[in-house]
């Protein structure tokens, strides 16, 4: 369903149900370094809707003027080249230039089916090439989306070799350019949010193991729940700034903890004895390399920080494994039993005993 | 009043609505062309105030003409890149009409429906960013005969749907609306309340009906605010919720309405605090829930329970309805692999960018030789000219005939079925196609079009019934015609045919000596197209009938005599390489 009206998102803390989908969000804005969303799921069930109201919920970031990478004015270790020149002390002993900082909200920048490489990684500026002869950059999705979020809808039907692309920018934090005759790097920490419906082709596992966490999204089943977002949609499209205003309390509390985990997040304890546990339940599903175990820690946390938590708990294990490893277990691709009931199998097990 | 004239009638409130809000009441017409289709065309025309400008879209329209790009003339003139804006934008604040909306191809449907769910398109192609608004009415003209029908996402995002099959000329009738009844509504739409309970009815209705998709409920409120408004009224009233009901639910319903117990069981309870309250709600609301099933009920077409069943069939087969599943990968062009100097010559793709680029460093130098006064131009020689160099990804597309036939006990199909699923893991590894045909009885029947989904080729082989007789000419016949037309998609097939090699049914019913002939026939005629094929013979015991078999269509000849599913997909991996 559509995610924005005028402008206006629908506001998080409205969106019914989808538990696992928005926590997942939720982990993602705290620590981004978890690796990316995947939501599969059926059509209309508010994937794209979950997405947009995020970004309108996160508070918006200081940001350096004039960056076309939106780059943290306080983080020199994750600025461009640009802004680290401009930053740095003059070569005669002169003070650092402080500089000019501004709020911009958090991009979540929209990938549309059919986008080329060129618009995604960067290209000559051809206006510039044109006009005055000369050889510029002109940066292209990746730098727009950096320190935000990158939503591909259907990226199952996006041509493989440009999600290969995001995936390797995605998990480097940086994007390397190197067409033109240009040769640039700039930083691209983004979170991919990708959507999809798998009636219509899968992501294939290679791919499919890169993703972070990944939930499945359905329609709401039970008559009660379906009534009530029918009712919060209708009321949004009558009038979206009336709704809005009436959630902004929810809002503020939703950001609150938010804010709070990232605050968080850097204290968080992981004691040995969970780290044993996500290894073994890791080892019971079978899931290959360690990627598993290591965004397995990197969710418990994240919910931990979330939860106000100083170390992480058995609980937090358990609520994040389903989506940290279920798109990771080898699988016998025609085998009916879903990873899902897999995981929660593996998961019972592993604390039952 | 006949079903058609009650049809009809519908039709021409539809008409009205679309005309009041196109944006909410977008409809999906089915009709074919005809008198019925252009005189609610008419109406819709006279109906939509003359402000509102109605754009065609026709089926095959390109991706820079629906979502806009490169003017490629203006972008030579000046010099600098030039946008040329898309249907999608100029359409916005108007009506777009869709003719032939079954044979959309996907891509196009991809952008509509994105357009119609943000109210904006959005560009990021030819080196160009924008963002433009889209808010138009669609109105889709759906002319599929049988299953042809309108991709199912688009489907599902269209308000009203009408059929216009059951309407004879004689059931048309004169308008009841005007066009000053329209502006009326207009102006009154904005105001117009919708109560809880009226949608609390309108949800219900549609589990009740077995509609899935929360868009269903949605555009029906929005569809009863806008018949509430037509009527003059600033409050939804029941006549215009089953008004709704009747246009956007009814055409929709995948069931019928159980009986109340039935329908109390689907609404599966749930332990959760506000249960006492909602529970409340229903038998508050209960009566006018119940109005508005009567309502929609009698809208049903009085054939669903049949075409319920053939869509169900029809769904096991494609799982998506019409074209989609076949046309799915037809827009395959090759990645794009870098750009080559060229001439650019009909059916060559000019490469803009690179074309540009080219000519970009020489612009001064030329600048300087050009004749005063015309030196602003872009000036563009035939040396620059570059032309895109696509690489067709060769994909395969694996076929399988399996046999199901009574010959082949059960036992013996579980068996073949493991192979071939063992053999659809390898092709989903690399990303191959596969396709799946079955015969038994008296026909071959495709089962499963080529398609690189897993749920569906499981689910379409899970299906798969065995027993009766062996048509086995039939089925080579069918998987020649599926392969030549892979083949004629740039793919390259391979058949892998499962059977013992007995026919006993020919295609026009003969015995057993016939088919046999008629089988061979058949191969001989797979052998010419040069179609690899690989013949598997799963009866318990080989016999030379098989072999012969694949002798006449120049197969490899696999015996399976354990189902050893990983020699056999080494023999196919094999044929394939050598293919």
């Amino acid at each position: 369903m559509q995610g924005t009206l005028m402008g206006i998102a629908f506001p998080f803390s409205a969106i019914v149900g989808q538990d696992e989908m928005k926590l997942a969000l939720v982990i993602a804005a705290v620590d981004p370094k978890v690796g990316g969303v995947l939501a599969f799921g059926d059509r209309g069930a508010g994937k794209s809707t979950a997405v947009r109201a995020l970004a309108a919920l996160l508070p918006p970031m200081s940001a350096v003027v004039g960056c076309p990478y939106q780059c943290d004015p306080a983080d020199a270790a994750a600025q461009c080249a640009d802004c680290r020149a401009r930053s740095k002390p003059g070569g005669k002993g002169k003070k650092p230039a402080a500089l000019k900082a501004h709020e911009v909200p958090v991009p979540v920048i929209d990938l549309p089916l059919g986008a080329t490489e060129d618009r995604v990684v960067g290209a000559l500026d051809l206006e510039r090439a044109l006009a005055h002869g000369e050889k510029s950059f002109e940066p292209g999705l990746l730098a727009r989306a950096n320190r935000g979020f990158l939503y591909i809808d259907e990226v199952n039907l996006l041509e493989d070799h440009l999600v290969d692309l995001l995936l390797d920018v995605a998990a480097s934090g940086e994007n390397v350019v190197e067409r033109d005759g240009l040769s640039i790097r700039h930083p691209a920490r983004v979170v991919l949010v990708g959507t999809g419906n798998p009636e219509e082709g899968e992501l294939r596992p290679q791919l499919l193991d890169r993703f972070g966490l990944s939930v499945e999204v359905k329609t709401p089943s039970d008559l009660p729940t379906r009534i009530e977002v029918i009712k919060r949609r209708d009321a949004f499209e009558t009038d979206p700034v009336a709704f809005v205003a009436h959630w902004e309390k929810e809002e503020a509390k939703q950001r609150k903890r938010i804010l709070a985990g990232r605050a968080n997040i850097g204290s968080v304890k992981v004691s040995d004895r969970e780290l044993e546990q996500a290894a073994r339940l890791c080892m019971s599903l079978g899931t290959d390399g360690l990627r598993g175990e290591l965004t397995l820690m990197r969710a418990a946390r994240a919910a931990a920080a979330l939860d106000g938590a100083k170390a992480v708990d058995d609980g937090h294990l358990k609520t994040v494994a389903p989506m940290a490893l279920r798109h990771r277990l080898r699988r016998n691709p025609l085998d009916d039993s879903g990873s899902s009931v897999r995981v929660e199998r593996a998961l019972n097990e592993l604390f039952a005993s | 009043m006949s079903d058609g004239a009650a049809i009809w009638a519908d039709a021409m409130i539809a008409a009205a609505l679309a005309a009041i809000d196109p944006g909410a009441a977008s409809v999906l017409l089915r009709a074919g062309a005809g008198p019925v289709r252009e005189q609610w065309l008419d109406l819709l025309r006279e109906l939509t105030p003359s402000t509102t400008a109605v754009r065609k879209l026709p089926p095959s329209i390109s991706d820079d003409r629906l979502l806009g790009g490169l003017d490629l003339a203006a972008t030579l003139q000046a010099g600098r890149p030039v946008m040329q804006r898309g249907l999608l934008a100029e359409a916005d604040g108007g009506v777009l009409m869709a003719v032939m909306a079954e044979r959309i191809a996907p891509s196009t449907i991809a952008h509509l429906t994105a357009a119609l769910d943000t109210g904006s398109i959005s560009i990021e192609r030819d080196g160009l960013s924008l963002r433009a608004p889209a808010r138009f009415g669609l109105i889709a003209l759906d002319e599929g005969i049988d299953d042809e029908r309108v991709s199912p996402a688009l489907a599902d995002r269209l308000a009203c749907h009408l059929d216009f099959g059951a309407v004879a000329r004689a059931d048309l009738g004169e308008s009841l609306f005007k066009s000053t009844d329209i502006a009326a509504a207009r102006e009154l739409l904005p105001q117009v309340r919708l109560s809880d309970d009226a949608i609390a009815a309108l949800t219900t209705t549609a589990v009740v009906l077995g509609i899935d998709s929360l868009r269903a409920p949605l555009l029906a409120c929005r569809v009863a605010r806008i018949a509430a408004a037509l009527d003059g009224g600033t409050d939804v009233a029941e006549s215009h919720i089953a008004c709704a009901a009747r246009l956007v639910l009814a055409p929709r319903a995948t069931r019928l309405p159980a009986t109340e117990d039935d329908a109390g069981s689907n609404d599966a309870p749930e332990p959760c605090d506000d249960q006492p309250e909602s529970e409340e709600d229903h038998s508050n609301d209960g009566p006018l829930e119940d109005r508005v099933l009567e309502a929609a009920q009698a809208a049903i077409p009085a054939d669903l329970l049949k075409r319920l069943q053939d869509e169900r069939a029809a769904r096991t087969r494609a799982s998506s309805a019409g074209r989609q599943g076949t046309a799915q990968k037809a827009p395959k062009r090759g990645r794009p692999i870098g750009s080559r100097r060229g001439e650019w010559r009909a059916g060559a793709r000019l490469n803009v960018l690179e074309t540009l680029r080219a000519a970009a460093p020489w612009q001064p130098l030329r600048r300087r030789t050009q004749p005063a006064g015309k030196s602003s131009r872009l000036i563009v020689h035939k040396d620059d000219i570059r032309i895109t160099r696509f690489k067709q990804r060769s994909g395969t597309t694996t076929i399988f005939v399996v046999d199901a036939s009574g010959s082949s006990a059960l036992q013996r199909l579980a068996e073949v079925k493991g192979a071939v699923e063992l053999l659809l893991a390898e092709c989903y590894v690399r990303r191959d196609e596969v396709a799946l045909i079955a015969f038994r009885g008296r026909s071959a029947e495709l089962l499963l079009p080529p398609t690189r989904s897993l749920t569906r080729a499981k689910r379409s082989l899970a299906g798969l019934p065995g027993g009766g007789g062996t048509p086995l000419s039939a089925a080579i016949f069918a998987a020649t015609e599926l392969a030549l037309a892979v083949k004629a998609k740039g793919q390259a097939p391979t058949i892998v045919l499962m059977t013992d090699g007995r026919a006993n049914v020919a295609r026009d019913g003969g015995g057993r000596s016939e088919a046999e002939a008629e089988a061979l026939v058949a191969a001989k005629q797979l052998a010419l197209t040069g179609i690899p094929v690989v013949l598997v013979d799963s009866s318990p015991r080989p016999q030379d009938k098989a072999a012969q078999l694949a002798g006449a269509m120049q197969a490899r000849y696999v015996a399976l005599p354990h189902a050893d599913a990983t020699r056999l997909s080494q023999a196919i991996m094999a044929q394939a390489g050598r293919g």
